[in-house]
């Protein structure tokens, strides 16, 4: 299924989720199953299965990764679930790096300053990535879709260590 | 989730933590990562100039299945040449630590480090 077409939307990386939100809201309406009781029992299921179709789609676009792969998928590159690991030694070591200065911090005299630094290492260079995503979708050709799955996978790493910082911080609270 | 008995005593006594220096002419490194879990393995190897490894560290930064199954490498790769630790699998690992389906990754991941580690060997040692 194409969520971009569900929702009416351009199929491309950049989205306004303002927009996306309005949708959303309007489609939610339009196949509440409330609207179909009166339906056939066929009406019922379809509004009950387009209800979750909606759901799924808001969910998948929302989130730029699962955005950027769902376009991946739609052009014939499907990376979600896979289990192939990922080999990149420079790439990885700067990974382990960062857990390492993420092990620290419950240690530290100073724990606010590096989990301050932690983060900032982590914003910036998501945000770089992300950036190297929108221009290797928007592309939109085999080659620069094979860097984008890449990239894609990069940032996984650095959401997980979004979240294993945000815990962190939970705790130092 | 439930961990089999195995993977718990690796994962509260793992063997063989740490790290070579990796600029030693006889420690090979192997780095994997898995996207999907975010998990971050380092294997080392020591390998003598017969071919044989004769000690191994690893660093992981994952789940418990994932500390086990690198944990048990470390282990199982210890006295073996460079070929015999090449043809260790990722099924032998799994149902060693009794690993349910949803964590066979972690299992693919040593391997993985196995071989990325043997290759950073070949690499460096120009064969």
């Amino acid at each position: 299924m194409n969520y971009f077409q569900l929702f009416h939307l351009p199929a491309q990386f950049e989205l306004d989720l303002t927009e996306l939100g309005t949708r959303y809201l309007e489609l939610q309406r339009q196949f509440h199953p409330d609207k179909h009781a009166a339906g056939s029992e066929r009406d019922k299921l379809m509004a009950v299965q387009q209800a979750a179709n909606i759901n799924d789609a808001y969910h998948s676009l929302k989130q730029p990764l699962l955005r950027a792969e769902h376009l991946l998928a739609l052009r014939g590159l499907k990376i979600s679930n896979e289990q192939r690991s990922f080999m990149e030694p420079a790439f990885l070591m700067q990974q382990m790096e960062l857990r390492e200065l993420l092990a620290e911090i419950s240690d530290a005299a100073d724990p606010d300053a590096l989990i301050d630094e932690a983060d900032q290492q982590i914003q910036q260079q998501k945000k770089a990535l992300l950036r190297q995503l929108q221009s290797a979708l928007d592309a939109n050709n085999p080659e620069h879709d094979h860097q984008a799955a890449d990239i894609i996978r990069k940032l996984k790493f650095f959401f997980k260590l979004q979240h294993e910082l945000e815990l962190i911080e939970q705790t130092q609270d | 989730m439930a961990y089999s008995t195995k993977v718990i005593d690796h994962y509260e006594n793992p063997r063989n933590v740490g790290s070579f220096a990796k600029d030693d002419p006889t420690i090979a490194t192997g780095m994997v990562g898995a996207p999907a879990c975010g998990d971050v393995m380092k294997l080392q190897l020591k390998i003598n100039d017969q071919g044989i490894i004769e000690d191994a560290k690893f660093k992981t930064y994952g789940c418990g299945s994932a500390i086990a199954s690198s944990s048990l490498v470390t282990e199982w790769v210890k006295g073996k040449s460079i070929d015999e630790a090449a043809l260790i699998k990722n099924t032998d690992i799994a149902q060693e630590l009794a690993l349910p389906p949803v964590k066979i990754h972690c299992s693919i991941l040593a391997e993985d480090a196995i071989k990325a580690a043997i290759a950073d060997y070949k690499q460096r040692h120009g064969n």
